[in-house]
């Protein structure tokens, strides 16, 4: 340590003094060391190497921890590039380069733990190496595997270092490192305090290697940083396990054990004098197990009332490794507080993927809002129509190959393809079913399957993939709890810009003026010159159209496949019916619902997402129940009924 | 009374003379009575097919007679699968872990018998502890009674609440969808007990009948299937026959008006969502020992809309036709995506059945939707008027 310190100095001030000495002769006084190291005795090698202080050290040790270092038959280290028979040689000191046959030479290679020692040392020299990248690999390699030996060159470091970035990242980086390896308690404590407030996964990682402990078990409680006493009866059987495995009680037997001895122990279809035919009950095994011990041939049973006064004659604990009270306690403080921050922070992680779930079913549901909540018309195919957005984007993927060109053709295309879909759809069927709403929805089913089936038959059976441009392949990084990822925020800015869209055409437009006149009454609307054949279809394609660009927004974040569509039907139907039919501010407000509450399950009940799902959907059938109209009712005439 | 029944109800005797001549034809014509031109595999579909029957049309009277268009029915045929398999597997399974428990040295303790049973069932699932689900299923005939009580209690409560705050419509269809996916997602997990996506299997084994072969008990399971669609037929008919009938019937085209003379709507309903959700378990009951397995994909909300296709085909508000539009499309389906049909060369193209059946099924619908609203059924409507014109 000291030593490296020396050499510090001597590089940061002394360079020119000493550039007059040589290194090979310091080789040589510890040739062998060289050439065979071992992981155990190279450490003070290269001590005494970096001891001298020389600027060709550094030079060396990299060289030699990536096997470019020979040694002639007589002894002396080059540094040589093989090139076929010959070797380009370059001497350690003058840089001169010749050439000699490969044979006079040997290879040195160092293992990987050597070549780790070697890298280690080699750190603390290229932390002041004036190489910008040089000095990010240093900290990079310090971050990676942090040693004690690294704080006092790092600290060293800091002054010098000009590039903020990296001098924010050394300070970091030694504060952990004093965290774990300061001298001073005070200093220790300092640092453990400051990564209170620091959520990233490395500073609670530090914490947490200051506060590994060990179960252990003894007869008395023993001396040192005792974490905490255990109640050996939450776990008897695993407790009794640790007794046994500190070899302070017998084994107790397992039920599969005492088999074992009883059939070891029958004699003429009797064991200890119990008949075999009797041994279907666990009570009667027990007692020949008792009598088989009561003879001496075989050891005696631990039963319950054993165990269990085992365990209470023994003290179990857990022991942290850190001996230092005063730390372990300052470190299990900021510990809380950081998990009280993370908690905090998970917490808003969450709301951010609830957000864009509940975007996700909104772009998904808004062209029901449309279809079903202002026209009223069930239309099973709209998930269909979603699916086929989807495969509009592929197919333009696969004929423009630019990916932020190929989406940008994608999402009209898709418009106009379901669209014209819709407004077919609306012309040839539904039209003629609108006095019928029960059979619209099965004749749109109807449309359903067999959309499903051409697809199916033009695409396969196999998803396709609708990749996203670079710029929204990453994700957002607050820290290293909460993220999102660029596509999710641009669904969740697709969906706002389709709520405003929606908003402004039924609000503010002549066309939304003329939808809304049909919806209330038809008979009244034509009569005022309105055309309702012409609204319901211009309406039912908007509508459509719209499930055709959400279906290439879901088909970025989610596989396509030929029944993708089939996956959101429901739930888009749930979230215009939670919502309230006939209102797009319902629609929303049903999405957000569905999402916020499906990721809520998902958090008390993580890693199950089916079960999110099954219970969401029993919450709105029960939610439906109390609010059957949804939660923004249409209030008066408007509500039409 | 039975004579004034039957007089005003030709249909059913008509009904059930076809399916004794079609049992008693099928059985001739059996494996199981040394003939070969039913084979025992057809011979299952077709027993599969008249169970089909039977929920369709337990389909047709609740939403052909009463109105409510149901896309969950198919759940509770699935609920009654799940009930009558839990018992045919564990059953199965005791036998046969017993069978391998004999050769140990010692007689094993119930426990034992208990650990070895649930890792056999529950392992694909990484378990092997039994789940409450399965508390009664060792006996049969508390089994049999979850065939019926199970679904008839779901839709009791689900019905009460949905008729209760008077969703109609295609709320409702809606809503019976969800509660369809919301059953088929909590089975396909895999702590809920039910084996998650592996489902029941191994349930044409049954259980004390392993000396009987599977000619011979498909046969039997064929003869319970006529039986119980026989049943099913009579019982409806005789239901929807008197002034019951009538109050049903009209439910299904003004429920207001019914609602102000004085009936209790919704009690009418919940009777008939809760009756028919019964013979829809049993209908699974029978239809899955045939099939030999079960498994969360079958209830999936597409299989109620079947349902309501094979009614809409058939013809609603008719019993036969619902029955002849299971038959028609649900044996036109296995023929067609079952391969077996040939492929049509147009040149150009080959035209496969297996990837055209479905859209060519559902323009179809769509058309008889549109068109025929009447279905199949309507064709004997066509043949009556004529007769009455020619009289």
């Amino acid at each position: 340590m000291r030593c490296a310190l020396f050499a510090l100095m001597l590089m940061i001030c002394g360079v020119p003094a000493v550039t007059a000495q040589t290194l090979q002769p310091i080789l040589q006084a510890y040739a062998s060391e060289i050439a065979k190291p071992s992981r155990k005795t190279v450490g003070e090698t290269i001590d005494a190497i970096t001891a001298s202080g020389l600027p060709q050290i550094i030079f060396f040790l990299e060289q030699w921890s990536e096997k470019n270092i020979w040694q002639r038959n007589d002894g002396t280290f080059f540094v040589a590039t093989a090139a076929g028979s010959k070797l380009t040689l370059t001497d350690l000191d003058t840089q001169a380069k010749t050439t000699a046959p490969k044979s006079d030479f040997k290879q040195l290679k160092p293992n990987g733990g050597v070549r780790r020692l070697i890298g280690t040392a080699l750190v603390q020299f290229q932390l002041l190496d004036p190489d910008l990248t040089r000095r990010e690999t240093a900290v990079a390699s310090i971050g990676r595997r942090p040693e004690a030996a690294q704080l006092i060159p790092l600290m060293a470091s800091i002054d010098g270092e000009f590039d903020a970035a990296l001098k924010a990242r050394k300070i970091q980086l030694a504060n952990f490192l004093s965290a774990r390896f300061a001298i001073e308690t005070q200093d220790r404590i300092a640092a453990i305090n400051s990564l209170s407030v620091d959520m990233s996964v490395e500073a609670r990682a530090v914490l947490n290697q200051i506060l590994t402990t060990s179960t252990g078990v003894a007869s008395v409680t023993p001396q040192g940083n005792i974490a905490a006493i255990l109640d050996p009866m939450v776990a008897p059987d695993s407790s009794y396990g640790a007794l046994v495995e500190a070899k302070l009680a017998p084994p107790k037997q397992t039920v599969s054990d005492i088999k074992k001895v009883l059939e070891a122990n029958i004699i003429e279809e009797r064991i200890a004098g119990f008949p075999v035919m009797q041994m279907d009950d666990p009570l009667m095994r027990e007692a020949a197990y008792f009598a088989l011990a009561t003879q001496g041939s075989v050891p005696t049973l631990i039963t319950q009332e054993v165990r269990d006064a085992a365990l209470l004659r023994h003290v179990f604990y857990e022991l942290y490794a850190e001996p230092n009270a005063q730390i372990t306690a300052a470190a299990e403080v900021a510990r809380k507080s950081a998990d009280n921050r993370v908690a905090t922070a998970q917490f808003a992680d969450l709301t951010l993927d609830a957000l864009s779930l509940a975007s996700i079913f909104f772009l998904a549901a808004i062209g029901l809002a449309i279809t079903f909540g202002v026209m009223g018309v069930i239309n099973m195919a709209h998930g269909e129509f979603i699916m086929m957005g989807a495969y509009t984007g592929y197919v333009v993927q696969l004929i423009i190959p630019n990916y932020t060109v190929s989406i940008f053709v994608a999402l009209p295309l898709a418009f106009v393809v379901t669209f014209v879909a819709g407004v077919v759809m609306e012309r040839l069927v539904i039209r003629r079913l609108y006095h019928r709403p029960l059979e619209t929805l099965l004749a749109t089913f109807g449309v359903s399957i067999a959309l499903q089936q051409l697809a199916k038959n033009a695409f396969g059976t196999q998803a396709r993939p609708l990749t996203s441009p670079d710029w929204l392949a990453g994700a957002w990084v607050v820290n290293d709890v909460i993220q999102i990822s660029f596509i999710r925020i641009a669904i969740f800015i697709l969906a706002l810009l389709f709520l405003g869209l929606i908003i402004y055409i039924l609000k503010r437009t002549r066309l939304g003026l003329e939808v809304r006149a049909v919806t209330q009454n038809p008979g009244m609307a034509s009569s005022m010159g309105i055309n309702p054949d012409r609204i319901n279809m211009m309406t039912f394609g908007l509508g459509s159209g719209i499930a055709g660009i959400a279906g290439v927004a879901i088909g970025l974040y989610a596989k396509v496949t030929s029944e993708m569509g089939s996956d959101y039907i429901v739930q888009s139907f749930m979230t215009v019916v939670v919502g309230g039919v006939g209102n797009v501010w319902g629609t929303l407000a049903g999405a957000a619902m569905i999402g916020f509450g499906q990721k809520g399950i998902e958090w008390l009940n993580p890693s199950n997402t089916l079960a999110a799902q099954t219970y969401m959907i029993l919450f709105v059938i029960l939610f439906i129940q109390f609010r059957p109209k949804g939660i923004v009712a249409l209030k008066g005439r408007a509500a039409g009924d | 009374m039975e004579r004034t029944f039957i007089a005003k109800n030709p249909s059913v005797l008509w009904f059930l003379l076809g399916l004794s001549v079609f049992t008693v034809l099928v059985t001739i014509f059996s494996e199981a009575a040394g003939s070969s031109i039913v084979s025992t595999s057809f011979l299952k579909t077709l027993g599969k097919t008249l169970c089909l029957c039977l929920v369709a049309i337990a389909m047709d009277v609740v939403w052909g007679y009463c109105g409510i268009l149901s896309l969950g029915h198919f759940a509770f045929f699935g609920i009654g699968g799940y009930a009558i398999g839990m018992w045919l597997m564990y059953d199965r399974t005791k036998d046969i872990v017993i069978g391998s428990l004999e050769n140990n040295i010692l007689p094993p303790t119930p426990d034992e018998v208990t650990n070895a049973i649930g890792t056999q069932i529950f392992g694909v699932v990484g378990s092997s502890e039994f789940p409450l689900i399965w508390a009664f299923s060792h006996s049969l005939t508390l089994q049999l009674f979850a065939v019926i009580l199970v679904p008839g209690v779901l839709a009791l409560v689900f019905g009460w609440l949905a008729f209760r705050s008077r969703v109609t419509g295609v709320y409702l269809s809606i809503l019976t969808q969800a509660m369809t996916l919301a059953l088929s997602l909590y089975l396909f997990q895999n702590d809920t007990g039910l084996r998650g996506n592996n489902g029941l299997s191994g349930l044409q084994n049954i259980p004390g009948l392993e000396a009987v072969s599977q000619a011979t008990l498909s046969l039997w399971f064929f003869w319970a299937s006529a039986f119980a669609l026989g049943a099913g037929y009579v019982f409806f008919a005789w239901m929807l026959a008197g002034k019951f009938g009538s109050v049903i019937r009209a439910i299904r085209d003004n429920e207001t008006r019914v609602r102000f003379l004085g009936y209790h709507v919704e009690s009418y309903k919940l009777f008939i969502f809760t009756t028919t959700a019964m013979i829809a378990g049993i209908a699974g009951a029978l239809y899955y020992p045939q099939a030999g397995i079960i498994n969360p994909a079958e209830i999936a909300p597409i299989a109620s809309i079947y349902l309501a296709v094979w009614v809409a085909i058939g013809g609603r508000g008719r019993l036969y036709g619902a029955v002849i539009g299971a038959v028609f499309v649900s044996l036109m389906s296995s023929w067609f995506t079952g391969g077996s049909a040939p492929d049509i060369n147009l040149g150009l193209y080959l035209f496969k059945w297996t990837d055209w059946w479905l859209v060519l099924l559902g323009l179809t619908f769509v058309g008889v939707t549109l068109f025929f609203p009447k279905g199949i059924g309507g064709l004997f409507d066509l043949i009556s008027n004529y007769r009455e014109k020619q009289q």
